[in-house]
């Protein structure tokens, strides 16, 4: 065994509760203490609204505001103007397809996305393919459910418009080789909306040498607040890109029958931002970089080969995914609906997540009802694997039995 | 293995689930198709109503095993009742899973072995699914498919 990362006693979620076993990273990832103080501070200290006060109070808030924008084109490799407040990966990916696909897309036009697509970024395309008379095309999956750059070429025609593709997969714990596919995407003029918000907790993401027009991501599933998310957009695709939301703190000037919005990013922001959450997202950045992903792949790495290895000598389960990349390992207890076998987890205070996971189209293509997914993360140790291995193994036996 | 999970699967639950009783749709009956979008249980109820008296109940579907055997539960303990007795019986049901014990619990009759659901309130919905359908059906003459 070599030496983990020990920062289980930075997520009071853990130290209040002791017992708990935490493997559900892939829905939310727990928030370190110094994101939750990071709220509070703003509530306790400076609580008011951003971008409308001329008093000192709301400069603070403003200030502390705006410096995420800047933190995040820093996190990106972004100019700030390219960084897009959202509510969330969904939000930001919604924004893209009905701001943008809505106007860029032609009748007879195609659309490539797929299977292992989040709900999130299949069908806001769905509605633009169905609204423009254009076509919803997925990339065929290879016999173990990845990407693959061949196979994306199979897909690409000269009617092919944008590519909706996932950097990582929530079920399958993949990476997409974005690189390559991005670069023949673009010599024949696709544009590339990326789903990051897999991706975000695990890989540094720098989007020039990634090279995609589009990517969003939730802090959330990067220890951030709920409710907040990024869209970065090449600027002159923002230029281009109308708002879906009009209203206050967007527009520029009003006049009685017509109206000019501000420039990007912030035409895409109107209402009152969740301004802690936005503020208490720098502390999230700076914590993962503090650690440092190539640190973070070691220690997730290091647990997965550990739970695959003596998951590996249950029989009984099924592995759909043994050459996860991320820490995420989904599977069934042949016997058992996942929903079963869950609450059998539960008694355990295993966290752990059944179902279809919001990616449908991958489940179906896994031939099952739902799986059930434990996602490996930094705040997990040896002893959370050993604990979920031994429920594991008790509900293999408890439905074996039956 | 916890206790609670004895509870929570105990024999009668196993039996419905190993030999669930009227199981398979007929044509021509009120059916009902309800899903629990979140987790995939997905069930259809059908009944037969005459002169006021459930003659016959039929289900179909998929899912954990609390959701179709509790499919299983309600058809054979709802069959026969007059349309009055099964609301009262379905009332009831709920009143259980929330856990209370209803003042009648004999006319649960094995319905009560869903007593424990309470225990684990995220499965409250899987057990309830088949009866939701049942209760629709009663209150609603023409019967149409709806999801949840």
């Amino acid at each position: 065994m070599q030496s983990l990362l020990n920062v289980k006693k930075d997520f009071p979620v853990l130290e209040n509760n002791q017992d708990l076993v935490y493997l559900d990273t892939g829905a939310t990832a727990l928030k370190p203490k110094v994101v939750i103080d990071k709220i509070n501070e703003y509530y306790n200290e400076y609580g008011v609204n951003v971008n409308r006060g001329v008093y000192t109070l709301s400069y603070k808030a403003t200030t502390e505001y705006e410096e995420t924008r800047t933190m995040c084109a820093k996190f990106l490799n972004a100019l700030e103007k390219e960084i897009v407040f959202t509510k969330g990966a969904s939000n930001g990916l919604n924004m893209v397809a009905l701001g943008f696909g809505m106007d860029y897309i032609e009748e007879g036009d195609e659309i490539i996305s797929s299977e292992l697509e989040h709900h999130s970024n299949i069908l806001p395309w769905m509605e633009v393919a169905k609204k423009k008379k254009a076509t919803l095309k997925y990339i065929p999956l290879d016999s173990t459910g990845r990407i693959s750059v061949d196979a994306f070429k199979k897909v690409l025609t000269k009617k092919t418009k944008v590519l909706a593709i996932t950097y990582v997969s929530n079920v399958m714990g993949y990476i997409s080789p974005l690189e390559e596919i991005i670069k023949i995407a673009h010599e024949n003029n696709v544009i590339v909306v990326v789903d990051a918000a897999q991706a975000v907790a695990h890989m540094k993401i720098d989007v020039k040498a990634l090279d995609c027009d589009f990517l969003c991501f939730s802090a959330h599933k990067m220890m951030g607040p709920t409710g907040f998310g990024i869209l970065y957009g090449k600027y002159k695709y923002l230029k281009k890109m109308s708002p879906v939301e009009y209203g206050g703190d967007m527009i520029d000037i009003v006049e009685k029958d017509s109206c000019i919005a501000k420039d990007a990013p912030y035409k895409f922001e109107t209402g009152t931002p969740p301004v802690a959450e936005a503020i208490a997202f720098k502390e999230a950045i700076k914590y993962i970089e503090a650690i440092g992903y190539d640190k973070i792949k070691e220690h997730v790495d290091e647990l997965t080969r550990y739970a695959l290895t003596k998951l590996s000598k249950i029989p009984g389960i099924k592995i759909y995914n043994p050459t996860t990349e991320v820490g995420i390992i989904t599977f069934n207890v042949i016997k058992a609906h996942p929903h079963d076998v869950a609450t059998i987890f539960d008694e355990h205070h295993i966290a752990l997540r059944a179902g279809h996971h919001c990616a449908q189209l991958i489940t179906k293509w896994l031939e099952c009802v739902g799986t059930l997914r434990a996602c490996i993360y930094i705040y997990n140790d040896y002893s959370d694997i050993d604990k979920f291995v031994e429920a594991l193994e008790e509900a293999v036996k408890y439905f074996e039995e039956w | 293995m916890p206790n609670n999970i004895a509870d929570l699967y105990n024999q009668v639950i196993n039996e419905h689930r190993k030999y669930p009783r009227n199981k398979g749709l007929i044509e021509g009956y009120k059916t009902l198709h309800l899903k629990n979008p979140s987790c995939g249980d997905d069930v259809t109820v059908q009944m037969k109503i005459e002169n006021g008296v459930i003659v016959d109940v039929r289900h179909d579907g998929s899912g954990c095993v609390i959701c179709c055997s509790s499919a299983s539960v309600m058809s054979e303990v709802l069959k026969g009742k007059t349309v009055e007795e099964a609301s009262q019986i379905i009332d009831d049901f709920y009143e259980l899973i929330k856990g209370n014990m209803p003042k009648d619990e004999d006319r649960l009759e094995d319905a009560i072995v869903y007593l424990n659901i309470h225990n684990f309130p995220p499965r409250a919905k899987c057990a309830t699914l088949a009866w939701r359908a049942a209760g629709a059906l009663l209150v609603d003459d023409e019967g149409e498919d709806a999801d949840e």
